[in-house]
């Protein structure tokens, strides 16, 4: 069965939203403010997660040094505490320092917020017929993991350009970090890069539709160690304790960010958490189901399958409501650990980047590899609780892999709608109807 | 909606003139470190061109090797090297004349070249609306192992017998970025820089007796 | 309007051209006239890029009737040119550090042993 025909005008709306606004105005200013939408939601994810995970990790650390945290702004709970904090530092001093490259020390908070806020264009929030996406990239997570790292600009920016000695080291030690820690990172997501045949974050998700135990993660014992050596690199990789001696209040002053003050300082925090809730989505998709709760709940209830007007997006709104408590459990393991570990020294940093999780990974990888070449079952197989992994099917001459059995798309205006009119940007969209099913037959939620 | 702005082109425009705004940056910059950061800013400029033109693995690649490893590697560089600001590093006006007329007879060669072929000019938006966006990174992949699956689209006979695999080059280039990491970091290890007060350079061995 | 017209037709492979041949240009006179040897390695880079820009182009089915002229080819040569750039990069930062660890100075004309 698939997705109900009632779904198309409604798909047909929410896609089109620059032709519903190109009836009121000329059709380029349509686009645009169409583009500012999506670009709008996704700054709301990072800001008020950034607002959200700040209150919670006050907390959370008042908790374990057991002691209560914020309780007085905005209630008992201290839930405004953030916004307080944020109209505090609206009103801070703007200072630059004398010895300082204007240019440079002004525009590099922004590029770090800006690296962090790009990779979200092409992370899926919900997946199936109609992803909740901003653009539905074939190799959404190399451009997520490309992205990501070029954060590290921002930082040396910063530090180069504060005229300041300490500054300058802690922007030495972080660059030094993060990209060392890109290589066991790409190497951690390469591993369900290979099980499920595709860098498509919107199919990896959807094969992990069903019960939990389809879910990477369960896949072979080596992804469950690939799984916490990438959270391991993850946690490195935006620079969060034990690993962030970039920031070291103890040592450096306040490293890289020493001599930024008020707004310019918060970008740099909301660029840093924007970081952790993206990393955290990304391990949720490729290693824990995604937008696939631990029990298909939509499926069960026919919400998939279902004729009702709205039923679909229903289910992609069930999904993402998974997604984002996936990603509050990631970045609250991330806050549990900053709280309890001591902060490693940089040549220990170093020394767990190259002696310990790169060969760990390597040989994960290799078992992987093994595991899937000999056909060996994954926890899915053997519970009988899996579809079929994956179907393959041609488009052209290459066998390319999806989530569920081919189908021609049933309605080639959608196609066009797609490609020609939202934005016309055909090779940015990458959206090819022939390799992946619009209509989801078993993708349960 | 005939008459609507084409977004590819657009978008085109931007990504290039911001790619070559940002290259003459680099060659009028008088601190390297902004000369360093107008490059990496037209390298990801010349990643969007990558995707407008449909290679969305190769600017993938761009962003993650280019900008993200080789000029970090770069700006590293320019800060162990730092000088002080007193030190003038300018290049005398007689250098400026001559590279002007270098550069600027080769960008009078190559230009026409470009425009020559009628080929080249572009298409009518009908012809270019209608074509099938089609993805690449499976056949980029597959082409690297040395099975060429796009054989099969291609109609001229004399180019089928060309496409070969690429698994050969492939292997050579990771042997090759193998050999390069242990030649530069032979090349760039530390060395000790003390120097002895009596004037005995640093690496003579000591000897004790 | 120029720009009008320009910005309802599709780009074609001349425009990508002009691009390369502007970046190259750019980085063949980086190399020439600066004498930060950093600034030369930039060049360099400019130069590989605008090559690249040209492979991709070629290698486009989006911008030529008929298809693209070298197929996956443009692609695959692009993706070599950026592993190798990277290669080189990184030795000729390591001999730009030893040169500095040498004379004390990151200055080109310095390197005038081996002349005359």
């Amino acid at each position: 069965m698939r997705a109900s025909r009632l779904n198309r005008p409604f798909q047909w709306f929410t896609v089109s939203v620059a032709e519903f606004l190109s009836r009121y105005m000329p059709w380029e200013l349509a686009c645009t403010l169409a583009a500012l939408v999506h670009a709008a939601l996704i700054l709301n994810v990072i800001a008020v997660g950034a607002l959200f995970f700040i209150w919670l990790e006050r907390k959370i650390a008042g908790r374990i040094q057991d002691r209560l945290g914020p309780t007085r702004v905005g209630g008992k709970f201290g839930w405004l505490q953030t916004l307080a904090d944020g109209i505090k530092l609206l009103g801070k001093e703007d200072l630059m320092p004398g010895g300082a490259d204007g240019f440079l020390f002004k525009i590099a908070p922004y590029i770090s917020f800006c690296a962090s806020f790009a990779a979200f264009i092409a992370l899926p929030f919900a997946g199936g017929d109609m992803p909740f996406v901003a653009q539905h990239l074939n190799v959404a997570v190399f451009f997520v993991l490309a992205i990501l790292g070029l954060e590290v600009f921002g930082v040396i920016l910063a530090g180069y350009a504060s005229a300041s000695k300490w500054s300058l080291f802690g922007a030495m030690r972080e660059a030094a970090q993060v990209i060392s820690y890109e290589v066991p990172l790409g190497l951690c997501v390469v591993v369900p890069v290979l099980i499920a045949g595709t860098m498509d974050l919107v199919t990896i998700g959807d094969m992990q539709s069903g019960l939990f135990t389809n879910w990477f993660i369960f896949h072979d014992p080596f992804c469950f160690i690939t799984f916490w050596v990438m959270f391991t690199c993850a946690m490195a990789s935006v620079n969060r304790a034990p690993f962030d001696l970039a920031e070291a209040e103890s040592e450096l002053v306040a490293g890289f960010h020493t001599e930024y003050s008020g707004l310019r300082w918060s970008f740099f925090f909301m660029a840093e958490y924007g970081s952790m809730i993206l990393v955290s989505i990304l391990a949720s998709i490729l290693f824990l189901g995604g937008w696939h709760g631990p029990f298909p709940i939509a499926e069960w209830s026919g919400l998939t399958t279902s004729e009702m007007f709205g039923a679909t997006y229903l289910a992609n709104l069930l999904g993402m409501t998974n997604v984002l408590i996936k990603a509050t459990v990631g970045v609250t393991l991330m806050i549990w650990v900053r709280w309890t570990f001591p902060r490693l020294r940089i040549d220990q940093v170093i020394t767990t980047c190259w002696k310990y999780c790169t060969p760990i990974v390597c040989f994960t990888f290799l078992g992987v590899l093994f595991w899937t070449y000999q056909g060996l079952p994954s926890l899915g197989d053997a519970m009988g609780t899996s579809k079929p992994l994956f179907s393959v099917h041609e488009v052209g001459s290459v066998h390319e892999a999806s989530a569920v059995p081919h189908e021609k798309p049933p309605v080639d205006s959608i196609a066009r709608v797609f490609g020609s009119r939202a934005f016309g940007s055909r090779a940015l969209t990458s959206q090819s109807f022939e390799s992946r099913a619009p209509g989801s037959q078993e993708a349960g939620r | 909606m005939e008459n609507a702005i084409y977004w590819p082109t657009f978008f085109f425009l931007l990504f290039a003139a911001l790619a070559c705004a940002f290259s003459l940056g680099v060659v009028f910059a008088q601190s390297v470190v902004r000369m360093a950061f107008y490059l990496v800013l037209a390298l990801a400029s010349t990643a969007g061109l990558f995707f407008l033109a449909g290679a969305e693995f190769v600017a993938a690649m761009q962003i993650m090797i280019y900008v993200g490893g080789t000029l970090v590697l770069l700006i590293f560089g320019v800060m162990l090297t730092a000088q002080s600001p007193f030190v003038s590093m300018k290049t005398r006006g007689g250098d400026w004349l001559l590279a002007a007329i270098v550069g600027g007879s080769l960008l009078a060669v190559l230009l026409p070249v470009t425009v020559a072929v009628p080929e080249w000019r572009g298409m009518d938006r009908a012809e270019a609306e209608a074509i099938e966006v089609v993805p690449t990174a499976t056949r980029l992949g597959m082409g690297l192992l040395g099975v060429r699956v796009d054989k099969n689209d291609q109609q001229y006979e004399s180019l089928l017998a060309g496409m070969s695999g690429y698994l050969m080059p492939f292997e050579i280039v990771a042997i090759h970025l193998l050999v390069v990491l242990i030649g530069a970091a032979y090349l760039a290890r530390p060395r000790r820089r003390r120097e002895y007060s009596d004037g005995v350079p640093a690496d003579t061995p000591v000897t004790t007796v | 309007m120029i720009l009008a017209h320009l910005l309802n037709e599709p780009v074609g492979v001349s425009h990508y051209l002009v691009v390369g041949a502007i970046m190259f240009v750019c980085g063949a006179v980086c190399m020439a006239t600066k004498r930060n040897t950093l600034g030369v390695l930039m060049g360099i880079e400019l130069v590989l890029n605008g090559a690249n820009i040209n492979f991709v182009a070629f290698g486009s089915p989006y911008l030529q009737r008929g298809g693209s002229a070298l197929g996956l080819e443009g692609q695959l040569m692009a993706l070599f040119v950026i592993v190798l750039a990277a290669a080189e990069a990184a030795v000729a930062l390591a001999i730009a550090l030893n040169f500095y660890n040498n004379y004390n100075s990151i200055d080109i004309d310095r390197g005038d042993q081996l002349q005359g």
